[in-house]
C-alpha cells in the first residue's frame, strides 16, 4: 500500500486512508473523554468553587485574601510548608539516588525485591503508616532506644519539625526512587568506561557523566514529591507540633471546625499560586540540551 | 607531535589467559604487538579477541600472565590511568556534551588549559573531517559521524595505543569501507600502534600490517594477509581468511607424494604433511578452473562436479561447484573464461602443486560465523 500510495497515477487509495486517518483522529478524541470528565467534574469544579468562595464569603471582595496576609502566623506557616517539602525533597533524593542506581545494576531476582521493597511500604495505608512513625519516633521508642543506647539522646523527634521530615519523606519515597529508575536504567553504562578509558576516574566519570544524565530523572522526582510534600496533611498533622503545623492543617481547621469556607478556601488559593510560581521557577533547570543517554543508538 | 616512528607503544602479551568460572575466556595467549604497528584481532564471537582488547585497555583483569605496554607492566593499573584510547562499536559518545565537549573531555581531564585546548580539538576534528560539527550534539549525528568524532576524542590527547573494537560494525558496507580508508590514513599521520577487533576478514586484510586470528580462547595464527592467505598453518584459519575449497577424503601417501580419495576419484600432491596427522587438501578458488565435461587436460588433477551455484561479480565470475562427495568448491574465473550457469557437469581442474596440505581438525568446523 505505502508504495502504491506514492503513485502519482493511483492517489486514490491514498487520499481514501488519509481520509480515514482523520476520521479516525477525530474520534480518538473520544478516548480522552471519561477520564476528562472526571477531571472536570473532580478537580475543576470544586476548585473553581473553593476560588470563588474565597472570594464570595462571607461578601464579595479580597477579604479573605486580606485577612490571610494580615495575619502573621498564616505566613510562617505557609513559609514552613515549602521548607519542610524541600528538605523532605532533598531527604528523598539522598535516600533514593543510591537505591535506583542500586535497582539498575543488580540481576533480575534483586530487582524485583528491590521494586517490592519500595512498593509494599505503597500499598499500605498512609494512616497505618503514619501511626507506625509514631510508635518508632516516639520519646520511648525503638529509635530514641537505640540513640540513647549508643550514648547520643535521648533526642526530641515525635512532634518536631525532624520528625515530621522523616516520616513525610518515607510515605514519599517510592514518588522519588520510581521516576529515577525509569531514567537510571536508560542510561548506557558502557559511556562509563568509555570515560574511564578516556582518563577519568571512577568517582569523575560518575560526577562527570552518568550525573549529568541521571539529573532529569532528580528533577522529575523531586517536582512530584514537593508538590505533594506542600499538600500532605495526615503525617505532619500526627507526627508533628505546633511548631511543625504545615498549611494544610490551617486550612483544615477553617473549613472543618470553624466552618470559614471563605478563609479556607483562599489559603488553598495561595498555596496553588505559590506551587506554579516555584514550578515556573525550576522549569529551566529541567530543560536538557539535549536527547537523553540512551542504549538505543 | 613527535616524529611517527617513537610515537607508537609496543605491547607484550604473554601467556595472559582469562577464565569466567569454569569457561575459558582467554587460553595462554602470547602475542607481541611492534610500536606503530597495524594489528587485527579477527576470529568469530566469543573467540577471544574482545576479551584480549579489553584486557589492554584495563577494563578486565587477567587471571594468569602478564601484560607490559610501552615496556613497561600495566597488571593492575586501572583503565583510567592507562593512557589508552579506546575506539567502541556503540561509538558510546557523551549525550550531554556537544562534539567539542566531547572531544575536548580526555584534555580536560589532563588539566590542559584553552587556547591549548581548543587547537587540539580543531585539530584531532580535522584529522576526522568533522570540523565543521563541533557546536552539534550527538544526537544530531549519524553513525558514520558519531563514530568519526568518537576516534576524534580517542586520538586528541595523543595516546601512543589506539584500541578499536568494531568500530564499524554498525554501519552500512558503502560507509565502512570508506572509513577503512580514513582509518588506514589516520594510523600513517598518526604513527600510533593500533589495534583493531573484528569478525570481518576482509576488514582485516584492508586494514592491517599484521593479523592475529583467534578461535576458542586462542591464537591459531599470527602473519601478514598474504601470509594467512598464501601459507595458512591450521585448517581454521585458512577457512576463516579468504574464500577456500577444502578436500577430504581416505588419505594415502607413498614416498613425497599424498593423494586423497574423493568418491572414488583420487588427486594427488607432491607433498607430505609432517607427522602423522590426516592432511586435508586446501585450494584457494583462483588456483582451480572449470572446463566442460571430459574437455579436461591428462596431468592434472581431475573432479567432476555440477554447477550448484554462478555469481557474476563484474570483474568475472564466482562459481559453487558441487563434487562427487556433495562437498563444495569455489571457484574465481575472470571475465574473459568461459561462463557456466546452474546445473552445467563440469570439470575441476587443479595443479597438484597448488595444493596447500594441511592436518584435517574437526575444530575448523566449529564456530564459523
Amino acid at each position: 500500500m505505502v508504495a502504491r500510495a506514492s503513485d502519482s497515477r493511483d492517489t486514490g487509495p491514498a487520499v481514501a486512508a488519509g481520509d480515514r486517518w482523520r476520521w479516525f483522529r477525530r474520534q480518538a478524541f473520544w478516548l480522552v473523554a471519561p477520564a476528562l470528565l472526571l477531571l472536570v467534574v473532580c478537580l475543576g469544579l470544586p476548585l473553581a468553587i473553593v476560588t470563588l468562595r474565597s472570594f464570595s464569603e462571607p461578601q464579595w471582595g479580597w477579604q479573605n485574601y486580606a485577612w490571610f496576609f494580615g495575619t502573621p502566623v498564616n505566613l510562617t506557616v505557609l513559609q514552613r510548608t515549602f521548607v519542610i517539602s524541600a528538605w523532605v525533597t532533598l531527604a528523598c533524593v539522598i535516600a533514593g539516588y543510591p537505591y535506583a542506581y542500586v535497582m539498575t545494576v543488580v540481576g533480575p531476582k534483586m530487582r524485583l525485591v528491590l521494586i517490592l521493597c519500595v512498593l509494599v511500604p505503597f500499598w499500605v495505608s498512609g494512616v497505618v503508616r503514619t501511626l507506625a512513625w509514631v510508635i518508632l519516633l516516639q520519646d520511648s521508642g525503638v529509635i530514641n532506644s537505640v540513640i540513647r543506647g549508643i550514648g547520643l539522646g535521648p533526642v526530641k523527634l515525635i512532634r518536631t519539625q525532624t520528625g515530621v521530615v522523616i516520616g513525610m519523606a518515607q510515605v514519599l519515597l517510592p514518588f522519588m526512587i520510581l521516576p529515577l529508575y525509569s531514567v537510571m536504567k536508560a542510561i548506557d553504562l558502557r559511556l562509563l568506561q568509555a570515560a574511564r578509558s578516556l582518563g577519568a576516574s571512577p568517582a569523575r566519570a560518575f560526577a562527570q557523566v552518568y550525573l549529568p544524565l541521571s539529573l532529569p530523572g532528580v528533577y522529575a522526582g523531586a517536582i512530584i514529591v514537593f508538590i505533594l510534600a506542600l499538600g500532605f496533611y495526615i503525617t505532619p498533622a500526627l507526627l508533628g507540633g505546633p511548631r511543625s503545623t504545615m498549611l494544610s492543617t490551617l486550612i483544615q481547621n477553617q473549613v472543618l471546625s470553624l466552618l470559614n469556607w471563605g478563609r479556607g478556601g483562599a489559603m488553598g488559593v495561595v498555596l496553588l499560586i505559590a506551587t506554579f510560581v516555584l514550578l515556573a521557577l525550576a522549569a529551566p533547570l529541567s530543560r536538557q540540551p539535549h536527547k537523553t543517554g540512551s542504549k538505543r543508538q | 607531535m613527535a616524529s611517527p616512528s617513537t610515537r607508537g607503544a609496543a605491547i607484550d602479551l604473554r601467556s595472559v589467559s582469562k577464565h569466567y568460572g569454569s569457561f575459558i575466556a582467554l587460553d595462554e595467549v602470547s602475542l607481541r604487538i611492534e610500536p606503530g604497528e597495524f594489528m587485527t584481532l579477527l576470529g568469530p564471537s566469543g573467540s577471544g579477541k574482545t576479551t584480549t582488547l579489553n584486557i589492554i585497555a584495563g577494563f578486565t583483569e587477567v587471571s594468569s600472565g602478564s601484560l607490559d605496554v610501552g615496556g613497561k607492566s600495566v597488571i593492575g593499573v586501572p583503565a583510567h590511568k592507562r593512557n589508552i584510547g579506546v575506539v567502541f562499536q556503540h561509538y558510546a559518545l557523551f549525550p550531554h556534551m556537544t562534539v567539542s565537549r566531547n572531544v575536548a573531555y580526555p584534555l580536560t581531564l589532563r588539566g590542559i588549559a584553552n587556547p591549548g585546548r581548543e587547537a587540539r580539538v580543531h585539530k584531532a576534528l580535522d584529522m576526522v573531517k568533522m570540523t565543521d560539527f563541533g557546536h552539534r550534539f550527538p544526537s544530531e549525528l549519524s553513525g558514520g559521524q558519531q563514530q568519526r568524532v568518537a576516534l576524534a576524542r580517542a586520538i586528541v590527547f595523543d595516546p601512543p595505543l589506539l584500541l578499536m573494537d568494531e568500530p564499524l560494525g554498525a554501519l552500512d558496507k558503502k560507509l565502512r569501507e570508506w572509513l577503512q580508508l580514513e582509518i588506514k590514513r589516520i594510523h600513517r599521520e598518526l604513527g600510533t600502534t593500533f589495534v583493531y577487533v573484528t569478525h570481518d576478514q576482509e576488514e582485516a586484510l584492508v586494514l592491517s600490517n599484521r593479523i592475529a586470528v583467534f578461535n576458542q580462547g586462542r591464537i591459531e595464527q599470527v602473519g601478514t594477509g598474504r601470509q594467512l592467505y598464501d601459507e595458512p598453518e591450521t585448517l581454521f584459519v585458512a577457512k576463516f581468511v579468504g574464500d577456500s575449497t577444502i578436500l577430504r577424503g581416505a588419505p594415502s601417501t607413498s614416498g613425497d607424494e599424498t593423494a586423497i580419495d574423493i568418491a572414488g576419484r583420487k588427486v594427488t600432491t607432491a607433498k607430505r604433511l609432517p607427522g602423522g596427522a590426516k592432511p586435508a587438501m586446501l585450494l584457494r578458488p583462483e588456483k582451480l578452473s572449470l572446463v566442460r565435461r571430459g574437455k579436461g587436460g591428462q596431468d592434472q588433477n581431475i573432479l567432476p562436479g555440477r554447477i550448484g551455484e554462478a555469481i557474476y561479480l563484474g570483474s568475472g565470475s564466482k562459481y559453487e561447484v558441487v563434487l562427487a562427495d556433495t562437498s563444495k568448491a569455489i571457484v574465481r574465473s575472470t571475465l574473459d573464461a568461459e561462463t557456466f550457469a546452474i546445473g552445467d557437469e563440469v570439470d575441476l581442474i587443479f595443479a597438484g602443486s597448488d595444493v596447500k596440505l594441511l592436518a584435517d581438525d574437526e575444530k575448523a568446523d566449529l564456530n564459523q560465523t
